[in-house]
């Protein structure tokens, strides 16, 4: 039940994840942020059984800054999400495995481009220009599909996602009201209103 | 000597505070064939003078002094070739799982870092001897460009525009220290190392039997290319660079 979608744009990454956190039919928390920033340059987006998700996410955060202080240089989003990806499919093989989907994103300071990764769970990970994970994917491919061109600009990058959220607030069964989004871009990560 | 009940302890300290296993280590070294390093602006040379030149050993085996560690480092060595195996191996096993992790090419400086770290471990746990073996290492990464780094016996490592290891460095070295110039572009780091090859090795003529050549550029697409010189090619850069052409008559 719960949404992440992932755009790539001209010189930006735009994620966006559901602030909803429930359980059963219940929901237990609006404006929870199923974000954690990596670095400064790069975000991920998560969802799964809340516990594993947020401790899952929160590992690969404090082992990302180890890493950084040990060797004095940042991941690249490509070293990243490789790193992440092999940290799910070792986890899958154990006897507790991390049920959490992700989008990583980021964009190289120096060169400014940006990037996508999309996860799942099982340790299968993609770079895509857009992405999306749980019900949403069904709903927002084709909008994706439609509307998405590269070297979008910010605002254009925004009016994409809005049509997306615009769909599933017509078409999903489950109302989803609340969303959080953040940009990553040479400047760093920020949440912006949409 | 002060030095006798402290000799054969690799990781006890004497009381001048010397550790006399790892300063034997690295004096074997300054009696191995020179290994050295240029850093060019567009790419690294090593150089590597070789002292097994028998008439009848087989030249098929291939590099004995130039190794390549990942597609994007490569090393020389000075000293003792069976400890050079070993750790060289160590040093791909690493590369290779930094990749699989990382999926890019590992940081020349963190390569450099794990070998050191694996070498002084063994001037600190007892029981071993040190590694006999120095290092110059080239290489290329996106966070500082092209490198070169020297590690020795006792773990140390430091980065450099130009250093030479093994028999006769300190003479290599001050030969660097005067021709080396900042700017320097990769076929004048070539001829650089040529000259303080020439003018380090003991034997009177340069053959290609004798010397080890490599060097590490980035090609048009901007990946790296590792280049072993073939001994027709290490033959054709000595008549290059003129190397053997005063010495026959000194000879007679």
């Amino acid at each position: 039940m719960e949404t992440l979608l992932g755009i790539v744009g001209k010189d930006y990454t735009l994620l966006a994840a559901d602030a909803v956190s429930a359980r059963s039919i219940v929901v237990m928390k609006r404006g929870e942020d199923k974000s954690r920033p990596l670095n400064d340059h790069n975000l991920m987006v998560f969802t799964g059984e809340p516990g594993d998700a947020v401790n899952f996410a929160e590992f690969i955060q404090a082992n990302l800054k180890l890493y950084e202080i040990r060797n004095a240089t940042p991941l690249s989003t490509k070293a990243i999400a490789s790193y992440t990806r092999r940290e799910l499919a070792d986890s899958l093989r154990s006897r507790n495995s991390y049920a959490v989907n992700l989008l990583i994103g980021g964009v190289d300071p120096k060169t400014k481009t940006p990037e996508l990764y999309w996860m799942d769970y099982l340790g299968a990970m993609v770079k895509v220009n857009h992405g999306a994970h749980g019900y949403a994917a069904y709903f927002c491919s084709s909008v994706f599909d439609r509307h998405w061109k590269a070297d979008m600009s910010l605002d254009e990058g925004i009016a994409l996602l809005q049509k997306c959220l615009h769909e599933l607030r017509t078409r999903l069964v489950v109302n989803q009201s609340v969303f959080i989004v953040k940009v990553v871009d040479s400047n760093g990560i920020r949440e912006i209103q949409v | 000597m002060g030095s006798r009940r402290y000799d054969s302890r690799t990781t006890i300290f004497s009381p001048e505070g010397r550790l006399y296993q790892v300063e034997y280590a690295m004096e074997a070294i300054s009696h191995a064939g020179t290994a050295l390093g240029v850093l060019a602006t567009d790419g690294v040379v090593l150089a590597a003078e070789k002292r097994t030149a028998s008439k009848l050993l087989e030249q098929s085996v291939g590099a004995e002094k130039v190794y390549l560690l990942s597609d994007t480092t490569c090393t020389a060595v000075a000293g003792l070739t069976s400890d050079a195996n070993t750790l060289v191996t160590y040093a791909r096993q690493q590369a290779a799982r930094y990749r699989t992790t990382y999926g890019e090419s590992m940081p020349v400086e963190q390569l450099v870092q794990r070998m050191c770290d694996l070498k002084q471990g063994y001037t600190q746990f007892g029981g071993l001897r040190p590694f006999g073996v120095s290092f110059v290492y080239a290489g290329y990464d996106t966070h500082r460009g092209f490198q070169l780094y020297t590690s020795d016996p006792s773990g140390n490592y430091a980065g450099w525009r130009a250093n030479c290891i093994g028999a006769n460095s300190t003479n290599a070295q001050s030969i660097l220290k005067s021709d080396y110039k900042d700017e320097i572009t990769l076929s004048e780091a070539v001829s650089l190392a040529v000259k303080v090859l020439s003018k380090t090795m003991d034997s009177a003529t340069i053959t290609s039997e004798k010397i080890e050549f490599a060097t590490l550029s980035l090609d048009k697409s901007g990946r790296v290319r590792f280049h072993s010189y073939s001994p027709e090619e290490i033959e054709g850069l000595l008549k290059k660079e003129g190397v053997n052409t005063q010495q026959p008559e000194e000879e007679k």
